[in-house]
């Protein structure tokens, strides 16, 4: 799944760090690492992890796999 | 017809082609859907590949975390597009309005939006740059290699450029314990974005953590072996180093070259364009079908005396995206100007760096509250007396409130809004190194008397 943080929205509550710990990491005090496609296995903790942002800075792909687009078409 | 009709006719089934199919492109095209519009919607781009996100490269998929194909960028919906990738746009044909491919293919519009973006400048002397280890960053087949390069364990990686991404590249190879030394023209990292104060911050923070930092430096030469490898290193003051890994980090080039010709006021410094994203031609007269957002767009900022300014921001692009494709599709009435107040992040060396506003439009800087030997610590910056910026290191929950007083025009120097007011929070001048690129002179000359025929043409320089 494809995940993407805003950082400069990210105040570092850390709140996603303690719901999903393998996708969202600190890094330092309050900086923020996160793994932007993480296994699809760990989508309902990234979903709690989005929920939980005080400041509603990730967003997690809306197409969840259904949309096949965008590979190369130099027709 | 009226022109509402002739609108919801547009909205219906227009043709719009957006030229940059990045961060700014993708989120245009996701919300001119969202906004109604049903008409051909076609996504030029030079890269292969599915849109991705780029401030990633420079640190979890440096540190070897993250795969650098792993950073494809979410969607917030379909777009139903007609995806042209691999291929550059080579021209815009503004008579016409076609977008012309370097294959020579002709694409038409009705309206177009440009986010071309930049790319990363190349080390200056090509048959150098061309030598096995010497890297720019910019794209995720740069990084894959960077990351490569690191983790075979190079004796010693030399970043070339104290910017944000060299610094943040130095911290890594930190991190990685890999020697790495940063060579900076400056006198120190960040100064050209933040200014002296907040430069001296820098330098300690690379050198605590072990970071061979020369400033004041220039790197002239970069030498390699008979196989083309790099082994060294030249310095302007005459010393060397041993290195098998360099990383050009000396900023971008705004993809503006092919719209060399096109009748728009696009150049060094972007595509000038007026807050609602309409991009101006080169005598400065608004287009009506023409958009500009992202890195390669300039664009006035009221809060800075209307000041034209491209940002090279992640949050900049995707603000601007969105205003530019609601004006796509609004008429003048509705029409929105995009006047959010720029904000940046870095993460290097374990610590947050934010910014809100524009540091370098300032007279003055000052610690307002923190502690600066902690790395924890707001700093505001001013002009004229009100305040137009701050940045913070690992303070970031602060960052809210001077946007409102940027917002607001407040006094500068502010007062320290917490109880962690520093012992000596003194304005300093803010110091930036001159404006080297304004002295490279004009890029337009006036012809003509009478007032319907004084027109600009562009006088494109040789360099």
């Amino acid at each position: 799944m494809r995940v993407v943080v805003d950082l400069s929205r990210c105040q570092g509550y850390a709140q996603c760090a303690f719901l999903a710990p393998d996708v969202f990491r600190m890094h330092g005090e309050e900086a923020l690492m996160y793994d932007p496609n993480p296994d699809d296995a760990r989508r309902d903790q990234v979903l709690r992890a989005a929920a939980a942002c005080p400041v509603q800075a990730i967003l997690v792909d809306q197409l969840e796999g259904r949309d096949a687009p965008a590979e190369a078409s130099p027709s | 017809m009226t022109s509402a009709d002739n609108l919801q006719a547009f909205k219906r089934e227009g043709r719009i082609v957006v030229v940059g199919a990045s961060l700014a492109g993708l989120r245009a095209a996701e919300a001119l859907r969202e906004e109604g519009f049903t008409g051909s919607l076609t996504m030029i781009g030079d890269e292969l590949g599915e849109p991705y996100d780029r401030p990633p490269l420079s640190k979890q998929v440096l540190t070897g975390w993250v795969p650098a194909e792993n950073t494809k960028l979410p969607r917030r919906r379909e777009v139903d597009a007609e995806w042209l990738l691999g291929v550059p746009a080579s021209g815009l044909d503004l008579a016409t309005n076609h977008v012309r491919l370097a294959d020579g293919r002709e694409v038409p519009f009705d309206r177009v939006l440009i986010s071309t973006g930049v790319r990363g400048r190349p080390w200056f002397v090509e048959s150098e740059a061309a030598l096995d280890g010497v890297f720019v960053v910019r794209t995720r087949e740069h990084a894959a290699g960077l990351q490569r390069a690191l983790a075979a364990g190079p004796s010693r990686v030399l970043v070339i450029g104290a910017g944000f991404t060299g610094s943040e590249i130095a911290s890594i190879c930190r991190e990685r314990d890999i020697p790495v030394t940063v060579a900076e023209l400056a006198p120190a990292p960040l100064v050209g974005a933040l200014g002296a104060m907040i430069g001296e911050v820098a330098a300690d923070m690379q050198r605590a953590h072990g970071v061979d930092l020369r400033c004041g430096v220039k790197v002239t030469r970069l030498e390699g072996d008979a196989q083309g490898r790099l082994r060294r290193a030249h310095f302007d003051d005459g010393s060397t180093i041993d290195t098998d890994v360099a990383v050009v980090a000396l900023g971008g080039v705004r993809n503006t070259d092919w719209l060399q010709g096109s009748g728009l006021a696009a150049g060094v410094w972007g595509i000038a364009c007026d807050t609602g994203c309409r991009a101006l031609d080169l005598n400065g007269l608004v287009t009506d079908d023409v958009f500009a957002a992202g890195d390669v767009a300039r664009c006035p900022n009221p809060i800075y005396e209307y000041r034209l300014i491209s940002l090279e921001h992640w949050a900049n692009a995707v603000e601007q995206a969105e205003v530019a494709a609601h004006n796509m599709v609004s008429g003048q009435a509705d029409r929105w100007p995009h006047l959010s107040i720029p904000r940046f992040w870095s993460i290097q060396f374990g610590v947050n760096i934010k910014s809100v506003g524009v540091p370098t439009f300032a007279d003055e800087v000052v610690v307002t509250q923190g502690s600066v030997p902690d790395h924890r610590f707001v700093a505001a910056y001013g002009y004229r007396g009100r305040v137009t910026a701050a940045v913070s290191f690992n303070n970031a929950k602060w960052l809210d409130h001077y946007q409102a007083l940027i917002e607001t025009a407040a006094p500068s120097p502010p007062p320290c809004p917490a109880p962690d007011q520093p012992a000596d929070a003194k304005p300093v001048p803010v110091d930036f190194p001159g404006p080297t690129l304004l002295a490279q002179g004009a890029t337009v000359v006036v012809t003509g008397h009478d007032p319907s025929e004084r027109r600009v043409t562009a006088a494109y320089q040789h360099r």
